[in-house]
């Protein structure tokens, strides 16, 4: 008998608030809200150790239907609070929820630094390229074109690939999964908060009022041909009849996508994934219909150290170093004279 | 002329003064502040009370010689008790031209002027705007001079050393720092033991520097001085018994957040992005991590507030600091704070604005901003430290509101205060009451947003406590049950909560006592902040001629003492001396529709007495209308 044998007693239950959800009937953000559930009660961590922050936006009312502590902070800024919670409380197991114009937008710094830093946090960012709750405007991950009420003859500016920020800016855990992938997306889950540092998990979630089926071809009924679903120390093959695959074109220093049997490729000549090759994460981050499948499941895990754990290690030493504190010798360092 | 007059001066010919102002001035290069900063610990030594006022340029090393690179340090010292750094120099160190052309205009007409000539050459001259030579002709007739070829004196000192001609250069400042210590009776043996263990591994370095100042005191022991040049004893000053240091506004306030958040038995977690002049507090909090505190350089201001707000919503005391610019950035984050009641402490090391304005310049302009510089009714608690000692109190307080009243306190210091250093009597932390925090862990009847009937302070819940689990955020929130509410009613009571929580925390700060004069009078000064010491001393002076004067300092800016209404209606008139345009003064009127008068100065440097002295007696001899 040991922990983990009273840890798995957690349902999604146990997860659930009292609060009544008001997402738009149809959400995405209900799928992904029943995967967190399911996930937690599988890692196990009681309620009370479990911490979810958010900044604005549809995705960020994600606090109040979790049965855990709850932070819903300003627009943008939730990876900061995240960052000082878990500075002073490390025990915890914070979560950080929000949408493509929070954590890269208004927030793109936030999340670039927080990455960079390596805090131990899990960061769950719902892209459905569209502002939601300010009533539809595009968002930086907005394809090219987009009509909205701020640009009723397209947008003319350039998205990001959330994935690609994240392993740009120095993202030790970089994974996608999407809203109604409720095999992926757990699974996801669990890796991402196994991982000790940040991670980064881009969950595709479709917003069925401002931009619906914007993932039409790698999320809905039928787009099993586009998802690639990576398994580290496995080949990257994909689709219905698993006779699609990865191969690396070294001409061009790219990734092609082909036919197994076709043109003399065998399993053999298929890209193994390994999640730890950064070069190979960028390159399956970029693919996205048409220029082949979109990549889900874990793109890049290669912990190192986290932030929090070594600001506490260089604490301890010096706590340990210094001996038991004094607070009247702190105000007598330096010089000091008697007047009798 | 210098160097004719043979003058060997004996202790018993100095002259003896009760007060002494000394500004010594010169490149940023040329190691002024560190110069004053030996000076003023030779002077705590000696025994003597003492302010300072360094002032220096926001360039790090602006082109030498010209006058936007000229950095100063001002000290006054004295006998008797010392407020200021004082009016005008009795004496001026010019380490060039440049610096002779800025501070000339500040000098006593009398004054002693202490001149390198070896740096008077033309093109120095020149960029300082001078037209000709000004230590030729009659220029400074009204000035005693002595002119020191200090750059040469400086190398003869260190050519046994084995110093290159430019680190020997770089001791000229040691040099002056000897001759002005002869002049004034100071020993510099502590100052040759910081050199030695400052340059411990370059021991070059430190035999060129400890030269040079031996040097420069032994010229004023034996060298041909002219007889005009003063030399003076300032008598000990009358100190209450006790262990004392010197100590800047930032150590200070670095040393009161720190014991005060051991007092409430918190973590101490300062979130800061760097900015001038408030970085001096991250660098002095990060080097104390054996005290339970830890610092954390965010990648903004926002980052930083808000890293401060979690850490508090984790259970430690968050603490975030900046200056005027950057406390802009952090309004937004200081109305979550404020609606998720959480305790919070912003330092706001005021600086001259608006934008970036001057940013090593010292100002009061931010009083609107902390009072009320948030969107919404979000009202905060803003205290005003009024000297540099006075910080370590104001951080203690900080820390006690904050977490007792589960508030944002926001702490206006200044540039002055930052970087100004007075002799400080120790306090013995053992005997401060402690206030240890008691976060709520019983599950029993527990509501996020159920306030305690006297403090109207929520209950404070670490996460990770099992049972407690809840939801906060920046959404308003049903009074009690902290659930997410549009209620009109709810929205009216929880706006009337929050102001009334605040507005009652002035029942338990002890009431607004009058710092000099009677309770009843003609003319109350009515000051805030820094300015403590010269409108102190102004009101004295005031005194002392006879009028009806008294003078009441604020600390807490917000809430506002509960007796200040009943304090004020003993005065016929009401003066509010402020570096800024006037905003304690519309404050004042608002809130108790007083007739207040401003004076007003936003020139980058703190008050002088004379202008406040003046100010009040043209306010005393006004004849009512």
């Amino acid at each position: 008998m040991n922990n983990t044998a009273t840890a798995t007693e957690f349902t999604a239950q146990d997860f659930t608030s009292d609060q009544e959800i008001r997402w738009c009937p149809g959400c995405g953000d209900y799928a992904i809200v029943k995967g967190v559930r399911k996930a937690l009660a599988e890692i196990g961590t009681p309620p009370e150790k479990v911490a979810f922050v958010s900044g604005i936006g549809c995705a960020a009312r994600f606090p109040y239907y979790m049965s855990t502590y709850g932070f819903h902070t300003i627009h943008g800024r939730a990876p900061t609070f995240a960052t000082g919670l878990k500075l002073a409380n490390p025990e915890l197991d914070v979560w950080v929820v929000g949408g493509d114009g929070d954590m890269l937008s208004i927030g793109g710094n936030h999340t670039f630094h927080v990455m960079r830093r390596n805090v131990d946090v899990n960061l769950l960012l719902f892209n459905n390229e569209i502002y939601g709750l300010t009533k539809g405007q595009y968002s930086p991950t907005s394809e090219e074109g987009t009509k909205s009420p701020s640009t009723p003859f397209g947008s003319v500016d350039h998205p990001v690939s959330p994935v690609s920020f994240a392993l740009g800016v120095g993202g030790r855990f970089v994974a996608r999964a999407y809203d109604i992938g409720q095999k992926t997306l757990p699974e996801v889950l669990k890796r991402a908060h196994s991982h000790k540092g940040a991670s980064f998990v881009e969950i595709l979630q479709n917003c069925h009022v401002y931009n619906d089926g914007t993932f039409e071809e790698v999320r809905d009924k039928g787009s099993i041909n586009n998802q690639l679903i990576c398994s580290h120390g496995e080949p990257l093959i994909y689709g219905k009849d698993r006779d699609r695959g990865i191969i690396l074109n070294r001409e061009k220093l790219a990734l092609e996508t082909v036919i197994l049997g076709q043109n003399g490729i065998e399993e053999k000549d298929i890209l193994i994934h390994d999640e730890k090759n950064y070069n190979l994460a960028v390159m399956l981050g970029d693919l996205r219909p048409p220029n082949g499948p979109m990549a889900f499941g874990v793109i890049y895990a290669d912990p190192t150290e986290s932030y929090d754990s070594a600001v506490i290690a260089q604490e301890n030493e010096l706590k340990k170093k210094a001996g038991e504190p004094d607070l009247n010798n702190l105000l007598r360092r330096g010089h000091t004279w008697m007047v009798e | 002329m210098p160097g004719n007059a043979v003058l060997t001066q004996t202790n018993e010919q100095r002259e003896s003064l009760d007060s002494v102002v000394v500004r010594f001035a010169g490149d940023s290069g040329d190691g002024i502040q560190l110069t004053g900063g030996r000076f003023t610990d030779e002077t705590a030594v000696a025994g003597n009370d003492l302010v300072t006022f360094p002032d220096f340029p926001a360039e790090i090393r602006a082109p030498i010689g010209t006058t936007y690179g000229v950095s100063a340090f001002q000290i006054q010292f004295g006998s008797n008790v010392v407020k200021t750094s004082g009016d005008s120099p009795d004496v001026l160190v010019c380490m060039n031209p440049a610096a002779l052309k800025v501070n000339l205009e500040d000098l006593k007409v009398g004054g002693v002027i202490i001149s390198d000539i070896g740096t008077f050459n033309d093109k120095n001259i020149e960029k300082a705007g001078f037209a000709e030579n000004p230590l030729e002709g009659s220029f400074l007739d009204a000035y005693r001079r002595i002119d020191i070829d200090i750059s040469k004196l400086t190398l003869e000192s260190v050519k046994d050393s084995g110093v290159n001609k430019r680190d020997g250069q770089r001791c000229k400042n040691m040099w002056t720092l000897g001759l002005v210590s002869w002049m004034y009776d100071r020993d510099i043996e502590p100052t040759v033991q910081w050199l030695e263990s400052k340059f411990k591994n370059l021991p070059e370095i430190a035999k060129a520097n400890i030269s040079a100042l031996k040097a420069g005191h032994a010229f004023g022991e034996t060298a041909e001085l002219p007889a005009a040049l003063p030399v003076f004893t300032v008598g000990s000053a009358e100190f209450k018994p006790g262990e004392y240091r010197t100590v800047t506004g930032t150590e200070a306030l670095a040393w009161g957040l720190t014991v005060g958040s051991n007092l409430a038995n918190l973590k101490l977690l300062l979130a800061s992005y760097p900015i001038t002049p408030a970085s001096s507090l991250l660098h002095v909090l990060s080097g104390l991590k054996e005290y339970n505190v830890s610092t954390f350089q965010a990648e903004d201001e926002i980052a930083a507030v808000c890293a401060a707000i979690g850490a508090s919503y984790g259970g430690a005391m968050g603490i975030t600091s900046s200056s005027g610019p950057g406390v802009a950035l952090k309004t937004e984050a200081l109305g979550l704070a404020i609606a998720a009641e959480l305790p919070l402490i912003l330092v706001n090391s005021q600086r001259a604005g608006p934008s970036t304005g001057m940013p090593t310049k010292t100002e009061q302009s931010d009083l609107y901003l902390a009072v009320y510089g948030r969107n919404a009714d979000a009202p905060l608690v803003v205290l005003a430290p009024q000297s540099s000692a006075d910080c370590f109190d104001i951080g203690v307080s900080a820390v006690k509101i904050a977490t007792q009243f589960m508030t944002p306190v926001m702490v206006l210091s200044d540039t002055y205060l930052v970087n100004a250093a007075e002799p400080w009597l120790l306090p013995d932390v053992n005997e401060i009451e402690p206030f240890p925090v008691s976060f709520r862990t019983d599950p029993e009847g527990f509501q996020p947003f159920l306030r305690d009937p006297k403090t109207g302070a929520r209950p404070w819940v670490k996460p990770g406590t099992p049972g407690l689990m809840h939801r906060i955020g920046g959404l308003e929130r049903a009074s009690e049950s902290g659930n997410v509410s549009y209620d009109p009613a709810n929205h009216q009571n929880m706006t009337d909560a929050r102001r009334e929580k605040v507005q009652g925390i002035s029942n338990f700060l002890p009431k607004q006592e009058i710092d000099s004069g009677a309770n009843k009078g003609k003319v109350v000064v009515v000051g805030w902040g820094s300015t403590y010491g010269p409108i102190s001393q102004a009101v004295g002076r005031a005194i002392n001629q006879g009028h009806a004067v008294s003078h009441i300092h604020l600390r807490n800016i917000w809430p506002l003492p509960s007796n200040l209404g009943e304090l004020f209606s003993g005065f016929e008139k009401v003066l509010v001396p402020e570096l800024n345009a006037g905003q304690l003064l519309t404050v004042l009127r608002a809130e108790y529709l007083v007739n207040a008068n401003g004076l007003n100065k936003v020139a980058g440097q703190p008050f002088r007495v004379s202008e406040i002295e003046s100010a009040i007696i043209s306010m005393v001899e006004e004849k009512n209308e």
